[in-house]
């Protein structure tokens, strides 16, 4: 008996010395808010940074991820779940994270967190997004030139500054070479719905749209957009396969250089909260090829907008600028400022309809 | 607000396909409802055919084969419903309500590598005259062969149900198991039968709905479907024929409000996106307030097990 229980301390202990060997330094997770796909949509696209965090420090870091998490009371749980089983770093992709993201990190402090498109921090929460509205200039810049309908349909997913952002940015694009443009936008209330999405944009373009932009994540627009022979842009990758025809450009979310700065700062001890809000100029958020629809002239202003801003020359909000309302918001040669931005809550001059509260 | 943008002949085209599955799943449940038994299932076998006809139709590129799959997918699930409340009598409320549940996560575990993917295109009808008639061409006789098919389905139901010996026979065990079972018929086996019918259109609607309407996978993609098609077979107070008319209104609200939202009315889009399911429960309400001069008509032992005393 006695022998037994002496070998048996002694396994264990070999055992455990053996697993502080192969431990990783880092162990990161991620949370996405709905599954990632084959090989599109927002999910994915943050999925593709984690693949390159593997990739970049190999044996030091160790990556999980839950896909699927609905936001709320789940989300808390799947955090804390991953934070009492040792995770040091905790990605959360999706805004309606926000505030299970704030409890946990409360109850953690030892656990660093990243919150995608969100905006409040803490000592241990540190908050990134990028600058889609600045993709979202260029595209409704194409839109505006290639419309022949004047009319542009818009799936916005919810009424969060950064949705608003991106329907005020394509619109004031567009106007600018198109006085004539109208948007048309519904409203879906979901990130991802293949079946809601389609409606829409089949409802978008029976009411005459010939561009369809979407702010949600799965192809069924674009399919619908091919099925019905109308351009459209896609959404977080680049959905050319769904749309070989219909696609012209689409946004794409390249999260990969920040997950390996961030996770690479963890590692060696400097990481601290902040708050990233980067653009086209670095990359994260980039355009994909342009369609060889788009005829040369039009492609060429739309690569030479793609570098202004880029740049820094163009900024995609720049006065006169009035609100919905017509009370006036930016004069001539202003640009918006971050803090605006971040808390958008109106529409500029000229659309038309009502944000849902 | 340009109220002249939403075209009438469009609506009408798109709640018919938007109507489709919910009037498939609601027929099969007519059915099974008319043989006494009180499916809750239908959501669950929606999606199995759902996914079913999705997968098949993406491995063979044949949509017709993928619906037949469909079927088959929604009448197997249907099997394990029959099984539990006909020969181990479990309470059908309960047995349906799980196999929603079931439903929806085994056609989420098969879907799972199926997200993504694009399924082969079905061909819309294309009569020579008739579809070129002005406005009810576009609107009646440019459709898909499925749609006609639900339509023609409800006429035979309907023509087997009032017509038949056999659908008498079936509404027999539906109002009486008792005596039905005492004049010799096999109740069992004829709900069983019923059952599996329901199983199969349901899951027809479901392959609809990820084959033609959407047409993608995602994971709970019918989205309460079920839940109104069962609503709806109450609303026709089990009368194939308005079953077209429950569906077709659901199916329209649905669109209608997706349009109003598309030209700006100043209505709130959650309330907007309320309005179908809102409609179908006022709807039922003031049909069951209808009590005085005919009963709801629902079969007389709908929802209760048959207990075979010899």
């Amino acid at each position: 008996m006695k022998y037994i229980k002496y070998v048996g301390i002694i396994l264990s202990l070999t055992l455990g010395l053996i697993n502080i060997g192969y431990a990783a330094d880092l162990k990161v997770g991620f949370i996405y808010v709905n599954p990632v796909g084959e090989n599109t949509g927002w999910d994915y696209q943050h999925d593709l940074g984690r693949k390159a965090v593997e990739t970049a420090y190999g044996d030091k870091v160790e990556t999980s991820y839950v896909e699927a998490v609905p936001e709320g009371a789940d989300a808390e749980r799947v955090m804390t779940q991953m934070a009492l089983s040792g995770h040091d770093m905790i990605f959360a992709t999706s805004f309606g994270f926000m505030d299970p993201v704030m409890n946990v990190a409360a109850k953690f402090p030892n656990v660093k967190f990243e919150h995608a498109t969100g905006y409040k921090r803490s000592d241990n929460v540190a908050t990134y997004s990028a600058r889609f509205y600045e993709g979202r200039s260029v595209i409704g810049h194409i839109a505006g030139r290639m419309t022949k309908t004047d009319t542009i349909g818009y799936i916005a997913s919810y009424p969060i500054p950064e949705v608003i952002r991106g329907i005020n940015a394509a619109y004031l694009a567009a106007k600018a070479v198109n006085p004539n443009i109208k948007f048309k936008i519904v409203w879906v209330f979901t990130w991802f719905d293949p079946a809601k999405e389609a409606d829409a944009a089949s409802t978008l373009i029976d009411q005459g749209a010939d561009m369809i932009m979407q702010h949600t994540d799965s192809t069924a627009a674009m399919t619908k957009a091919e099925e019905r022979g109308v351009y459209a842009f896609g959404q977080a990758s680049d959905m050319g396969k769904f749309g070989p025809n219909a696609q012209l450009t689409s946004i794409i979310d390249d999260w990969a250089p920040y997950y390996v700065d961030r996770v690479g700062k963890a590692l060696n001890g400097t990481w601290k909260s902040d708050d990233t809000w980067d653009g086209l100029a670095p990359g994260m958020a980039a355009l994909s090829d342009f369609s060889s629809k788009i005829p040369s002239d039009i492609r060429k202003e739309a690569q030479d907008l793609h570098d202004a801003i880029a740049s820094g020359a163009i900024h995609s909000f720049t006065g006169p600028i009035n609100k919905q309302d017509g009370s006036p918001w930016l004069s001539s040669g202003e640009t918006a400022d971050d803090g605006t931005l971040l808390g958008m809550n109106f529409y500029v001059e000229g659309i038309e309809g009502n944000i849902p509260q | 607000m340009d109220f002249s943008s939403i075209d009438p002949t469009i609506i009408v085209y798109n709640l018919m396909i938007a109507a489709t599955p919910i009037l498939y799943a609601a027929l099969g449940e007519l059915v099974t409802e008319k043989s006494g038994v009180l499916n809750l299932g239908v959501e669950g076998m929606m999606i199995i055919g759902a996914i079913c006809g999705f997968s098949v139709s993406v491995e063979t590129n044949s949509v017709y084969i993928g619906f037949m799959a469909a079927a088959v997918g929604g009448a197997l699930l249907s099997i394990l419903f029959a099984v539990m409340t006909q020969y181990f009598l479990a309470n059908q409320v309960a047995s349906g309500l799980a196999l929603t549940l079931f439903g929806l996560g085994l056609a989420a575990l098969l879907g799972h590598s199926y997200t993504g993917q694009v399924p082969p295109q079905i061909s819309k009808l294309d009569i020579p005259i008739l579809t070129n008639i002005p406005v009810l061409g576009k609107m009646l006789f440019a459709h898909d062969f499925f749609v006609y098919l639900s339509l023609i389905l409800v006429f035979v139901v309907w023509y087997f149900l009032s017509r038949t010996r056999l659908g008498l026979i079936v509404k027999a065990v539906g109002e009486n198991h008792e005596s039905a079972h005492a004049i010799g018929y096999n109740v069992t086996r004829i709900r069983f039968f019923c059952i599996l019918f329901g199983g199969a259109l349901a899951g027809l609607g479901g392959g609809y709905l990820s084959l033609v309407r959407v047409p993608q996978w995602t994971e709970g993609m019918t989205a309460g479907a079920g839940w109104i098609a069962l609503a709806i077979v109450v609303f026709s107070i089990w009368r194939p024929w308005r079953l077209i008319l429950g569906a077709y209104i659901f199916g329209g609200i649905t669109i209608l409000q997706l349009n109003l939202q598309a030209i700006g009315v100043n209505v709130d889009v959650a309330l907007l996106s309320m309005t179908p399911y809102a409609v179908t429960i006022v709807v039922l309400i003031l049909m069951s307030l209808n009590l005085s001069k005919k009963s709801l008509g629902a079969p007389g032992s709908l929802g209760k097990s048959f207990i075979k005393v010899v």
